[in-house]
C-alpha cells in the first residue's frame, strides 16, 4: 500500500474538494492493479449460462435451479419425420441461442435474453409420436402401465413433444417459453403447462418439498459409472446413446389431511425425518437405510409400508430432479399444490419397478396423488453443428 | 448453426464464377454503375463475395405473395462491398428499405443497393434494410431453409441459406412507388 499513499500525498497537494472525490477512484483502480500483479486475480462472477451443446442434453444431469416450466406440444397429424426435423433445427438454435444470452432469430423482445439465469432448454418425444412416424422407441420407453394409485386427468398427461425450460430468472424462463411457442405454433399446438420452483436450502443440501420433506436424498451421481449407467441410454441405444427416458408425474397433495398429522406421524409415512431427512434409523441425511432395525417392542423401526421401504425395496435407482407446484388456494381455502415428480433413467422398468412398489402399498398414498403421467425419449446433446433429435429424425 | 461459411460456395466453383460473370455484368449494366476505379480496387482486394459472410440469416414464414430475408452481412476485408441484388428460385427478390412517408413507415426498393462497409457490417432486420421476397412460387413454412444467392458490385456471388420462421413483427406498407427500375 505504499504507493497509493504516496500517489495520495502527491494529489493531496491538489487541495481541491473535486481532486479528493476523483482520489478515491484512482486508488480503488492502483489497488486493483496491484491485486492482480500479485496474480491473486478477484473472484469470477458466478456462471450465468448453462452450456447447450454437449454428450448429454442440459437440465437433466446440471444442477437444478429454482424454475421450470413444462410444456408438452401435441404434433399436428399432417407433420412427418423431415418436418419435424426442420422444427427441431429450429427450436434447438433457439435454445441454443437463448441459453447463452442471445436473442433468437426473429425475437420480437431480443432484450429479454440478455440475462439467461442459467437457463437450460431440453426435448423430449413420447413414444406415442415416434411410434405414429415409424420410428424406433429405445430405452424399453413406452408406455407406462395404469397403477392403482392413479387418478389421471388427460390435462395433465401424455405429449408428443417436451420441452423442459429451467432457470434461476422468471423472466428469462417465460420469455424462453414464448419463444419457442412461437417457433412451435406452425406444427403443433399446447397440451399442458406445468409451472414448478424448487428452494434450494441457503446452506447448500438437498431442497424440502410442500410437504416439508427433504427431498432428493440419495440420487445418483449421472457423471460416476454406475449413476451413469442408471441415468443414460448405453451403447446398445446406437446412436441415442448418451439420452435418457424422462417420466413427468404430478402428484397433487393433501396438505389439509398431512397438516393433520404431527411430526411423528409424517416421519413414519416417509420413513426419514421430517426435521433433517435422516433415515429413522440413522443420525444424517446420508446415512444408509437400515431396513432390518427393530424397536425394542420388536416393530421394525422404518414401517413395513414407509415411502423409503418401499421405494429401496424395488431395487432401481433413479435421478430424480423434482419440482412443487402450487396454483393458489381454492375459494374454500384448500390448497391446489403438489409435486412435479420428474425422473429420469436408462429404461423405464426401473421407475416402472419402484412405482408398482409404491401403488401396492405405501402411506404416502394418501396424501400425494398422481394425477398427470407422461414419458419422454430424451435424445443426447448435440455439439454446435448439430441439434437435438438429430438422431431420431434424420 | 446457421452461419453460412461464404468463402467456399456450396456449389461448384466454375459454374458460379461464370454465373456471376454473366449476373455481374448485366446488372452493372443496368444500373450504370460500371466503375473501372471501382472495379481494380475490388481485384486487389480480391471478390466481395470471398470477403462477406452472412450470419443470423431468417426469412419470414408465409403462406403466399410476399416475404422477406434478414441477417447480418460482415465484411471482412478493407474494402467496402456493395450488394446490388439478390436472387431465389423461391421469388423475385428487391432490395428493400423502410423510409417515413407521410407519418408512416413504408417500404420501397434501394436501386443502388446495400453497401457493407469495409471491417464493418450490414444488418437487414425488420423494419429496417430487408430483401424482399415478391410472388413467391410456394409457401414457405416454419424451419424450411430457403437459399439465396447474393450479388455484389463487382460481380461475385454469395450463396447462404435463411431458415424459415413465424414472425408478426416489422408490418410496413409495402409502397412500389418510387422506383421499380434499376
Amino acid at each position: 500500500m505504499e504507493p497509493q499513499r504516496k500517489r495520495l500525498n502527491r494529489r493531496g497537494l491538489l487541495g481541491a474538494a473535486g481532486g479528493v472525490a476523483a482520489l478515491g477512484a484512482v486508488g480503488a483502480g492502483a489497488t486493483a492493479l496491484a491485486r492482480g500483479s500479485d496474480g491473486t486475480e478477484p473472484a469470477p462472477p458466478p456462471a450465468t449460462t448453462v452450456p447447450f451443446h454437449g454428450p448429454h442434453q442440459a437440465g437433466i444431469a446440471t444442477p437444478a435451479p429454482s424454475r421450470t416450466v413444462l410444456l408438452a406440444l401435441d404434433v399436428n397429424d399432417d407433420v412427418d419425420a423431415d418436418r419435424l426435423a426442420a422444427v427441431m433445427r429450429l427450436l434447438s438454435d433457439d435454445a441454443a441461442r437463448l441459453t447463452r444470452g442471445e436473442a433468437a432469430l426473429a425475437d420480437a423482445d431480443p432484450e429479454l435474453a440478455a440475462e439467461p439465469a442459467l437457463l437450460t432448454v431440453t426435448f423430449g418425444f413420447g413414444p406415442g409420436l415416434l411410434d405414429r412416424l415409424g420410428l424406433p422407441v429405445p430405452g424399453g420407453a413406452g408406455h407406462l402401465p395404469a397403477f392403482t394409485v392413479d387418478r389421471l386427468e388427460d390435462a395433465w398427461s401424455g405429449g408428443d413433444l417436451l420441452i423442459q425450460v429451467c432457470g434461476e430468472g422468471d423472466l428469462a424462463v417465460s420469455h424462453a417459453v414464448r419463444m419457442l411457442v412461437k417457433d412451435s405454433r406452425s406444427f403443433a399446438t399446447v397440451r399442458w403447462t406445468q409451472r414448478g420452483f424448487r428452494q434450494a436450502p441457503a446452506g447448500g443440501g438437498t431442497p424440502r418439498n410442500v410437504l416439508g420433506q427433504i427431498d432428493g436424498t440419495s440420487n445418483p451421481d449421472p457423471g460416476s459409472p454406475g449413476g451413469g449407467a442408471a441415468v443414460w441410454f448405453g451403447e446398445d441405444a446406437g446412436a441415442l446413446a448418451g439420452g435418457t427416458v424422462m417420466v413427468v408425474r404430478r402428484m397433487r397433495t393433501d396438505l389439509d389431511r398431512w397438516d393433520r398429522l404431527d411430526e411423528v406421524g409424517k416421519d413414519r409415512v416417509i420413513g426419514r425425518r421430517i426435521a433433517d431427512g435422516a433415515p429413522l434409523t440413522g443420525e444424517h441425511e446420508d446415512d444408509p437405510v437400515d431396513l432390518e432395525a427393530r424397536e425394542d417392542s420388536g416393530l421394525l423401526v422404518v414401517p413395513t409400508n414407509a415411502h423409503v421401504r418401499r421405494a429401496i425395496d424395488a431395487g432401481e435407482t433413479i435421478l430424480r430432479r423434482s419440482y412443487n407446484y402450487d396454483e393458489g388456494p381454492g375459494p374454500n381455502g384448500a390448497p391446489d399444490t403438489g409435486l412435479v415428480f420428474i425422473a429420469y433413467q436408462a429404461d423405464l422398468g426401473q421407475f416402472t419397478a419402484i412405482q408398482e412398489r409404491l401403488a401396492e402399498a405405501d402411506l404416502l398414498n394418501d396424501y400425494a396423488v398422481p394425477i398427470g403421467s407422461a414419458v419422454f425419449v430424451l435424445p443426447p446433446g448435440c455439439d454446435e453443428d448439430g441439434w437435438i433429435g438429430q438422431e431420431v429424425f434424420a | 448453426m446457421r452461419k453460412t461459411d461464404t468463402t467456399t460456395p456450396s456449389f461448384p466453383v466454375r459454374a458460379a464464377a461464370a454465373a456471376a460473370a454473366l449476373l455481374g455484368a448485366g446488372l452493372l449494366a443496368a444500373c450504370g454503375g460500371e466503375d473501372p476505379e471501382t472495379d481494380r480496387a475490388a481485384e486487389a482486394a480480391g471478390p466481395a463475395a470471398a470477403s462477406v459472410t452472412v450470419a443470423d440469416a431468417w426469412v419470414r414464414a408465409t403462406e403466399e405473395g410476399m416475404s422477406a430475408v434478414f441477417a447480418v452481412l460482415e465484411n471482412g476485408s478493407g474494402t467496402e462491398a456493395r450488394l446490388v441484388a439478390a436472387e431465389s428460385d423461391l421469388a423475385a427478390i428487391e432490395l428493400h428499405e423502410v423510409v417515413e412517408a407521410e407519418g408512416a413507415m413504408v417500404m420501397q426498393e434501394v436501386p443502388e443497393g446495400f453497401t457493407v462497409p469495409a471491417e464493418g457490417s450490414h444488418e437487414l432486420a425488420p423494419g429496417g434494410d430487408h430483401l424482399m421476397l415478391m410472388g413467391l412460387s410456394a409457401p414457405i413454412v416454419a424451419g424450411d431453409e430457403v437459399t439465396v444467392t447474393l450479388a455484389f458490385e463487382d460481380g461475385s456471388e454469395l450463396e447462404f441459406t435463411a431458415v424459415a420462421k413465424d414472425f408478426e413483427g416489422g408490418d410496413e406498407e409495402y409502397e412500389p412507388g418510387r422506383d421499380g427500375e434499376m
